[in-house]
């Protein structure tokens, strides 16, 4: 218990805190619209579907309001520049800037379920009321706006078509009615596309129907312009309507009971909004200026199996480690971004992406790039970021365990090469990581080659330093079978060389996958007092295993080893 | 990335369109909605549309992910064959279903969600997609070729290099041990 406290004690408090302004909005309004005299005459005609559209309504605003905020990447990274002094935990918080705009995304989608739902049976109920199905006071309430001198409680001013296709004339008909239902269509197709299966596989549907929500919010600030939730206003002498409910033939005429008059209420939603869209327009205000800003190559290198390796100059650019940018090339296609980690250290004067063959547009970038005459500058490439995500907080941590997996590798590359030139240049003693384990898990290596060809040289360095110990990294073939095993293990014994037969490094590969107990058991036991960092970049099962672990492995006395997870985003 | 499959976005809007065509349905026969046997009907077809989008096609490439517990409902939408194989048939029959959640407000926006998910079908049989089932894959094992094979030699066998070649030439097949054997004293 204590150990899941200190790994995901602040994301849960968060979480509580969320979920407890959703909770108090809802009763608030909830009781608001249920116990409110202003509403008594409402409540009449439309029961308890009154509040219940309402209190939805309030909860749509303040997720409305949050659903914008965890997507302005700009504005995360500069809140993370900028607040260095926070804890790590705080920080930590930036990398579910995802995880919680879903988890907003499904709180909107259940409200907006309600809200229409009730509103479904108001519409109805109004209808009925105007048709003069139910009693006499709901009739008289209904008709109130035929004569002069009055305003209308119920919305529903036609009487002359088929009555049962009222509601949805009026529906197409009110500004309230027609943005309810065209931002209820955007969201519902925006949910659709971007369910796991249609994101992960096919990312252009995902990222262009998401752009529905310009629709979605410039509907949201007019929906409530029609002000059809109508309240009873004070007049003088006041309306008591407890008292004139059953005296409907004495309105106006005695004078407790004057004839009542209604207001539509002050719509709210765009005040909620406003805010998060103007930051948003920000956000994207300088992802254009960023888009323009001229950016250099300084060298294409095309590595093998088909990775293209950019080395970039953009003036005024300054990385961390692990972060990673946004790139749009415009000869491909003017609306995407991609995002690639860079590979290259804070240290040198460029900033580099590992570039795989992995999809159209990757592959047209690699065809760009390999009939380019010799020496002949690039297309142009509009770069955005840096971004900031978990690896770059690594210096912070006394021991960094850092597992990739797969391509995962490509965050951990920069932060080895940073490691790499802090020694080179002896200013180690300002880093105050002092051992670090690196973890590699890949199915096959062949694929990163660029990548072993970086760890050999930060070997050698190591090694001509004296500093062999410092870095301990393990790789893991995942991928082996049982032909690939013998044939090499045999390669092994004959060529008895010190070096492994895969990749030619100092460390053996060893294969299937690790042991994590056995693992995190051996750095508990070499750093028995430090704060170590656990960073990982790669799939979700693998994230959860190590979450776990981190919490078995953390010891609560404040002395002994403990264990943070981070975890890279994709 | 590879080839956008429109089917896929389609199944789940028409997915998503069956259960609000559903919910609207149920809100419209237990409220008494005026024309509620409208809403009975969309009860009817929201079930049916769930039903049949529910088991999720294969993809044309790459892994293809079930939804839990779909494999019951694969086999039998499997069997109605080309009907549900071919998407202008479902494309059409999404466009026919949606027509009268049309009438009353409590199925219009299901109506339309059907109508756009339509649409997308329409699309996607435009270019030549289809449904495929996504069954459990059969591991055909092939028989083991050792024990097609029965061994010629008995065991300890030497190393395959100097194991006999050919039966007739007994002498050069004779085996010879390499290693100086001595008897223990």
């Amino acid at each position: 218990m204590g150990n899941w406290i200190i790994n995901n004690g602040f994301t849960s408090f968060m979480l509580v805190v969320w979920m407890g302004i959703n909770i108090f909005l809802f009763v608030w309004f909830y009781l608001f619209y249920d116990l409110g005299d202003q509403f008594f005459y409402t409540r009449h005609l439309l029961g308890s579907a009154l509040a219940w559209a309402r209190a939805p309504a309030a909860v749509l605003n303040f997720n409305c309001l949050l659903i914008l905020l965890p997507v302005c990447r700009n504005l995360l990274s500069l809140i993370r520049g900028n607040f260095v002094c926070c804890s790590r935990t705080m920080r930590k918080q930036m990398d579910k800037n995802l995880s919680f705009h879903k988890l907003v995304a499904y709180m909107i989608a259940l409200m907006t379920a309600v809200h229409m739902i009730a509103h479904l049976l108001n519409v109805e109920w109004y209808n009925n009321s105007r048709q003069g199905v139910y009693d006499e006071l709901s009739t008289a309430l209904s008709n109130l706006a035929d004569t002069d001198n009055t305003t209308y409680l119920n919305p529903i001013r036609t009487t002359d078509l088929d009555p049962q296709q009222i509601p949805t004339y009026f529906v197409f008909t009110t500004i309230a009615g027609l943005t309810g239902v065209i931002i209820t269509l955007a969201l519902i197709l925006i949910i659709t596309s971007s369910m796991e299966v249609i994101r992960r596989s096919y990312f252009e549907v995902f990222w262009y129907t998401h752009h529905l929500f310009i629709i979605f919010f410039a509907g949201l600030v007019f929906h409530g312009a029609g002000r059809i939730v109508r309240s009873q206003t004070t007049t003088d002498p006041p309306h008591n309507a407890t008292f004139c409910k059953d005296r409907i033939q004495d309105w106006g005429r005695i004078p407790q009971c004057p004839v009542p008059q209604f207001a539509g209420g002050f719509p709210q939603t765009w005040m909620w909004v406003i805010g998060p869209m103007i930051l948003y327009i920000c956000e994207r205000l300088l992802r254009l200026i960023r888009y323009m800003q001229h950016v250099t190559y300084r060298k294409i290198v095309m590595r093998p199996s088909k990775v293209l390796e950019l080395q970039l100059v953009k003036s005024g650019f300054k990385m961390e480690v692990g972060q990673y940018v946004f790139l749009n090339c415009p000869s491909i296609s003017q609306l995407e971004w991609h995002p690639f980690t860079m590979t290259s250290a804070p240290e040198e004067d460029f900033f580099s992406v590992h570039i795989r063959s992995a999809g159209d547009w990757t592959d047209k970038l690699i065809d760009i790039m390999k009939n380019l005459p010799e020496g002949a500058q690039g297309p142009k490439m509009g770069v955005d970021g840096p971004f900031g995500t978990a690896s770059e907080d690594v210096f912070d941590y006394e021991v960094g365990m850092l597992v990739g997996a797969g391509i995962g590798v490509t965050p951990f590359a920069s932060i080895l090469k940073s490691i790499w030139y802090k020694c080179i240049v002896n200013i180690f003693s300002s880093v105050c990581l002092v051992q670090i384990y690196f973890y590699w898990l890949c199915r096959e290596t062949y694929a990163f080659e660029w990548f072993v060809d970086l760890l050999q040289g930060l070997e050698r360095e190591m090694e001509e330093r004296g500093l062999g110990d410092f870095l301990t990294y393990k790789l893991f073939l995942t991928g082996w079978d049982q032909n690939f095993i013998s044939l090499f293990s045999l390669f092994c014994l004959i060529s008895s060389q010190d070096t492994d037969v895969i990749t030619g490094l100092k460390q053996k590969t060893q294969y299937g996958r690790p042991m994590w107990d056995k693992e995190f058991e051996q750095v508990r036991k070499e750093n028995p007092t430090s704060v170590v960092g656990t960073f990982l970049c790669g799939p979700a099962a693998l994230a959860t295993v190590l979450e776990k672990k981190c919490a078995k492995y953390s010891d609560m006395d404040p002395r002994k080893t403990k264990f943070y997870f981070n975890k890279e985003n994709f | 990335m590879g080839k956008i499959e429109w089917a896929m976005w389609a199944n789940e809007q028409a997915l998503a369109a069956g259960l609000i065509l559903l919910t609207g349905g149920i809100v419209g026969v237990s409220g008494q909605f005026r024309g509620w046997q409208f809403a009975a009907y969309a009860i009817a077809a929201g079930a049916f549309v769930c039903l049949l989008e529910y088991p999720r096609s294969k993809r044309a490439k790459g892994t293809s992910v079930e939804r839990p517990g779909q494999y019951c409902f694969t086999v039998c939408v499997k069997a109605f064959g080309p009907l549900t194989r071919n998407y202008y048939v479902r494309a059409f029959l999404h466009a026919a279903i949606c027509v009268p959640g049309g009438f009353m407000l409590a199925t219009v926006l299901g109506c339309v969600c059907l109508g756009i998910a339509s649409l997308i079908y329409f699309g996607a049989a435009v270019r030549g997609e289809h449904w495929e089932p996504i069954l459990p894959r059969k591991d055909v094992r092939k028989p083991e070729d050792s024990t097609r094979k029965p061994p010629q030699n008995p065991p300890p066998r030497p190393p395959p290099d100097v194991r006999r070649k050919n039966v007739n030439d007994l002498e050069a097949a004779a085996y010879d041990n390499p290693f100086s054997t001595t008897a223990d004293e």
